[in-house]
Formats: C-alpha cells, sequence, structure tokens
C-alpha cells in the first residue's frame, strides 16, 4: 500500500507541474504585451520596467516560465491589477465561499444520487428505476444556470420564498441565501452519482459470486453488503470527481446568484481583464483536483486491494 | 471429374440466406427505436429552422423597438414576445439557434480530427510517443472541463473564435483517450498481426485495417460530447465570453433576458428551453445510437 501511495504521490507531480506551465501560458495567450495585462493599464513606464525585469518578460519564455514557478512555490501568486491586493488573500475568502456551496451541493447530491441510483440498481424495472433514468437524463442534459434562473423565478420572484441573489450577512440569512444555488448545483452530481451506482450495483448484482452466495441461503442484507463492498471504489472515483467537478465548475451558478465564490471573481477578473487574479484562481481550482483525483486513487487501493498492482 | 453438381446453389437462393450487413443492421435497429427516432426528428427540426432562419423569421432579429419592449408570450404579431429591447424574441431564438448550434458542433468536430489523429497514432505507434502524447493529455484532465473553458477563452478574450478555439482544446483530450484505447485494442487483434505478416505497411494497415474498426466508437463517443458543447458553448456566451450582442445566441439571450425575469419571467426562460431540448436529445439521440451499434462502455 505504501509503495502504491509513493508511486501514485510521484505520478502526481509531473501533472502538476504541467498544470503550472499551462497556467503560466494562459498569460502569453492573452493578446498585448504580457507586462501591461499584469501592471494593469495606468501603470506609470518606471513601474512597467520595473516589473517586466521582474517578471523577466524580456527574458526566454523558459526562464520566465521558472520565475513563475519559483513565485508559486513561495506562495506569491502576484497582486491583482483591479484592486492592488495580493491574489492569494482575495482567493481565500472566495474559496471557502465556494466550498460551502460544493460541499453543500455534494452532500445533497451524493445522498440522493446514492439513494436513487441503489435501489435502481437493486430493483431493475421498476418505477424507482425509470426515475433514476430520467433523473440521470436531466442531470447530464439540463444547462444548469438556466435551471437556477428557473428556481429563482418560481422561488424568489413568485413565491417571494427566497433570495434571488448575494449572500447575507447573518448565519441565518446565509443559508437562506445558499438554498437555491446549492439546490440548482446538486441536480448535475445525483443524475450523474445515480447512474453509476446503478450501474455499478446491476453490474455486480449479475455477478456469480452473488448467485454463490444466494445459493448459499445467505440473507438479502449479507449479500447487500458483499454488493456495497465490491462498488465501492467505483463509487468513491465517481464521488470524487463530481465534487471537483462542483468546486471548479461553479462560475456559472455564482455568476446567477451574485455569490461571492471563485467563480464569481473569475468572471470579474475576465471582464476587468486581471490576469493574476484569472490565473491565480484556475491554478489554485485545478491543483486542488490534482490533489483530489490523488485521494481518489488511493482511498480505492484501500477499498480493494487489487488496485495496488496497477 | 465433375463437382458442379455438388456445389452449385441456384441464384436466387444465395440471394435469401444473405444475412445482412453491419451497417444494415445498424441502420434497422435504430428505426426500431422509437426514442432515437424523436430525438433525431426533433434535432432534425431544430437545425433546419436554423439554417431557414432568414426565411422562417417573421421579424428582423436585431431590430429594436423602445415602445415594444418585453411583451408576453402571445402578444399579436410576436408569438413569444419581445426581449428587453423590443427584439422579437421568436426571430431571435431562430437566428439564435443557427449561432448555438454552430459553436456547439464545430469544437467537437475539430476535437474529433485532431484527437483523433493523436490518438490513433498514440495507439498504433505505442512505446515513447504514446507517452508523451498521453501525458499532455493527462494534463489537461487535472482541469474540470468548465474550468478549461473558461480561463482559455477568458485569457484569449472574448469573441466567437476564442471560445471555439477554447472548446476545442477541452474536447481533445478525451477524444484522444478513447481513440487510443479503442486503437490499443485493435492493434492487438489477430487479423493485423497477419496483415503485418503479409508484409502490410503501417499506412495500409491504418487505413484498411484500422481505420474501419476504430472510427464507429469515436464518432459515437463524439456524438456524446456535442450536448456537453452546447451547454458549455452557451454558458461561455451566458459569461458574455461567445457571441458578442447584438448577435442573437441561446445563452447570450439568457444572460441579457436575466435582468427581466421580474417582468416577464416566462419569456425569459425560452433561450434555455431550447438549449435544454437539443441537449437532451443529443444525449438520447447519441446513447441510442450507441446501442444499435452494438459499442459498450
Amino acid at each position: 500500500m505504501l509503495s502504491y501511495f509513493l508511486r501514485r504521490v510521484l505520478y502526481a507531480v509531473p501533472i502538476a507541474v504541467g498544470v503550472t506551465l499551462l497556467v503560466f501560458m494562459l498569460l502569453h495567450m492573452a493578446p498585448g504585451d504580457p507586462v501591461n495585462a499584469v501592471a494593469g493599464p495606468d501603470a506609470p513606464a518606471d513601474v512597467v520596467e520595473a516589473l517586466r525585469r521582474a517578471y523577466g518578460f524580456d527574458k526566454p519564455l523558459p526562464y520566465q516560465y521558472l520565475l513563475y514557478l519559483g513565485r508559486v512555490l513561495t506562495g506569491d501568486l502576484g497582486v491583482s491589477v483591479a484592486t492592488g491586493r495580493a491574489v492569494a488573500g482575495e482567493l481565500a475568502q472566495a474559496f471557502s465561499n465556494t466550498l460551502v456551496l460544493a460541499l453543500g451541493a455534494a452532500l445533497i447530491g451524493f445522498v440522493a444520487g446514492i439513494g436513487l441510483g441503489g435501489v435502481a440498481g437493486w430493483h431493475k424495472g421498476t418505477i424507482v428505476d425509470h426515475l433514476a433514468t430520467v433523473v440521470s437524463l436531466v442531470g447530464v442534459s439540463v444547462p444548469h444556470y438556466w435551471l437556477g434562473m428557473v428556481l429563482v423565478i418560481l422561488m424568489a420572484v413568485e413565491a417571494n420564498l427566497l433570495p434571488a441573489m448575494g449572500m447575507g450577512s447573518t448565519p441565518g440569512e446565509q443559508l437562506r441565501h445558499a438554498l437555491l444555488p446549492v439546490l440548482t448545483m446538486a441536480v448535475i452530481p445525483t443524475g450523474i452519482v445515480a447512474r453509476s451506482v446503478r450501474a455499478a450495483v446491476g453490474e455486480t448484482l449479475e455477478r456469480e459470486f452473488v448467485q454463490a452466495l444466494k445459493a448459499k441461503g445467505l440473507r438479502r442484507g449479507a449479500i447487500m453488503l458483499h454488493v456495497v463492498r465490491n462498488v465501492s471504489p467505483t463509487i468513491v472515483a465517481v464521488l470524487g470527481l463530481q465534487f471537483g467537478y462542483l468546486l471548479g465548475g461553479s462560475i456559472l451558478i455564482e455568476t446567477v446568484f451574485s455569490w461571492p465564490g471563485t467563480g464569481f471573481l473569475l468572471n470579474e477578473a475576465i471582464f476587468k481583464r486581471d490576469l493574476p487574479i484569472l490565473q491565480g484562481i484556475i491554478l489554485m481550482l485545478a491543483l486542488f483536483f490534482v490533489l483530489l483525483n490523488l485521494l481518489v486513487d488511493v482511498a480505492q487501493a484501500a477499498l480493494d486491494p487489487r488496485m495496488r498492482r496497477a | 471429374m465433375d463437382t458442379s453438381a455438388v456445389t452449385r446453389i441456384p441464384p436466387n437462393q444465395i440471394e435469401a440466406t444473405r444475412s445482412p450487413g453491419y451497417w444494415e443492421s445498424v441502420a434497422r435497429r435504430v428505426l426500431a427505436d422509437r426514442v432515437t427516432l424523436v430525438c433525431l426528428t426533433i434535432l432534425a427540426t431544430i437545425a433546419l429552422a436554423a439554417i431557414f432562419a432568414d426565411v422562417l423569421a417573421p421579424a428582423d432579429p436585431l431590430k429594436t423597438s423602445m415602445a415594444k419592449r418585453l411583451r408576453a408570450i402571445g402578444t399579436p404579431g410576436f408569438p413569444l414576445g419581445t426581449d428587453e429591447l423590443g427584439r422579437d424574441i421568436l426571430s431571435r431564438l431562430l437566428h439564435g439557434g443557427r449561432m448555438s448550434l454552430l459553436m456547439g458542433s464545430w469544437p467537437v468536430a475539430n476535437a474529433l480530427v485532431i484527437g483523433g489523429i493523436l490518438g490513433v497514432t498514440a495507439g498504433f505507434f505505442g512505446g515513447r510517443l504514446n507517452m508523451a502524447i498521453m501525458r499532455v493529455v493527462d494534463v489537461f484532465y487535472a482541469f474540470p472541463s468548465v474550468l478549461l473553458a473558461v480561463a482559455i477563452s477568458g485569457a484569449l478574450g472574448s469573441g466567437m473564435k476564442n471560445a471555439i478555439v477554447a472548446l476545442t482544446i477541452v474536447f481533445v483530450p478525451p477524444l484522444v483517450r478513447i481513440a487510443e484505447t479503442v486503437t490499443t485494442q485493435v492493434r492487438g487483434l489477430d487479423f493485423v498481426e497477419a496483415a503485418r505478416a503479409s508484409g502490410a505497411g503501417s499506412a495500409t494497415i491504418i487505413r484498411v485495417h484500422l481505420l474501419p474498426n476504430v472510427l464507429g466508437p469515436i464518432v459515437v463517443y463524439a456524438s456524446g460530447l456535442f450536448s456537453v458543447s452546447i451547454i458549455l458553448a452557451s454558458g461561455l456566451s451566458f459569461l458574455g465570453l461567445g457571441v458578442e450582442p447584438p448577435q442573437a445566441e441561446w445563452g447570450l439571450m439568457l444572460n441579457t433576458l436575466r435582468q427581466a425575469i421580474y417582468v416577464q419571467p416566462w419569456v425569459a426562460i425560452l433561450p434555455g428551453v431550447m438549449i435544454f431540448v437539443t441537449s437532451i436529445c443529443c444525449n438520447l439521440a447519441s446513447d441510442g445510437l450507441r446501442a444499435a451499434m452494438e459499442i459498450k462502455g
């Protein structure tokens, strides 16, 4: 297990380096002189020159990348062009706000998805099974930013039950404000988790060892435990991936609900051409995703010894 | 010795016992699948309506009228109401479909070619080349797709061309992976081995033996990406990163109509209904196609 863990960590390192390279290149993809993107439009000429030297914009790209990597490794993500504050500080608050949404949506989506998919896989062909199929289809097909608008219209405009946007200040207020975005975000993982769990449970039930357990006269509850044990690695993988998507894909929902998280900040950064903030958010979310994938693989190996050999 | 008496079978009997070819049986299964047929019909209708938007649209999609802003659904002359600048919603939905479908399908088509070539190359030649291509693909997998699309089009700046570039980059990695997997599987089969033993070169093997077996699964997989692409492309426009105003596009229409939800909520959600219907039909049709072609996974 330890050797698998170490191998998996070693495998994640080049991926993480690749992520920093891609995020570094974002600055050079942007049209215009990169130094202007970092300095902002109103910076005086001497500041621009100082920045050009500090970032190595007069040097070749590989050198600039190494400078960038050095800054990232020391926790320096640059300074926001719009506010003049350090990017890392701006990110911290936004990330915790996004985490609230993602955790809420994950809790609802995972419980609903596992419940629905589990029952559907166990009782193929029943009403619950059909319901699971429909929910999965809607989950992957619905443009969730539009679903957010529909929920706002139903719950805030027509019924006036919940606030339509913003975050509120007191914890109770925040809960009311978070409800609609969390529900909207939960739809996608509910559908995908339900589909995966249904397929995994259905496949496992068809395996020969389940027939053998039944023939042996084992009770349903005991058989269920065997099934759970067998599908858990698959489910862990799906849940991990979905949680990463919730965190990284929150930009549309946060824009619809004006929720001050990473997605909202990213949207602002794009329109203010605040590239340091843009790079910082993408880097942080992508590295978090790499870490999450690492944890998922390790958890899978812990649950299923066969995976350690891969 | 005369053997013709034993082996000769009348030609009409040969016809009768001929079993249907692969594509013929695929077509037969699709025609028997009502859900897939309905979805394909809806998709074709939406596509035709978008292509002939110039003829079908009752009004100019760009013509504004301050006097006729935000009319309700069913207003005479404006069957689906008007938007916040008094433009006819029906006409804008028709013209918007053109942009949305284009932005949804173009990146997938690009990625199909680029990803297909890279994946088949990696799968066929294996070794270091495979390593190099697949490790680069792994890096792109470290980004959730929405984030990658927003990052690239955000850095490049708004505009339809940049959005298409960004979405292409999003869809290349999954297509490389699927093409590589299928190619590796087919490459190990006996008939490829036999072709190589009989002296066929790499080019011949790829063209004659590999591509016909690999293309089907890759194209079906790509068709499944189409619904994701429609949602992502409209999402980019919704964020102001795709098609630029005053052009009509479903995602962009949703964005500008957002301020109207307190006045005409049901008009405001119409563009989203179009995205939803298109995407759900794409998913169902892709699933049906996969089943008809007997592709697993």
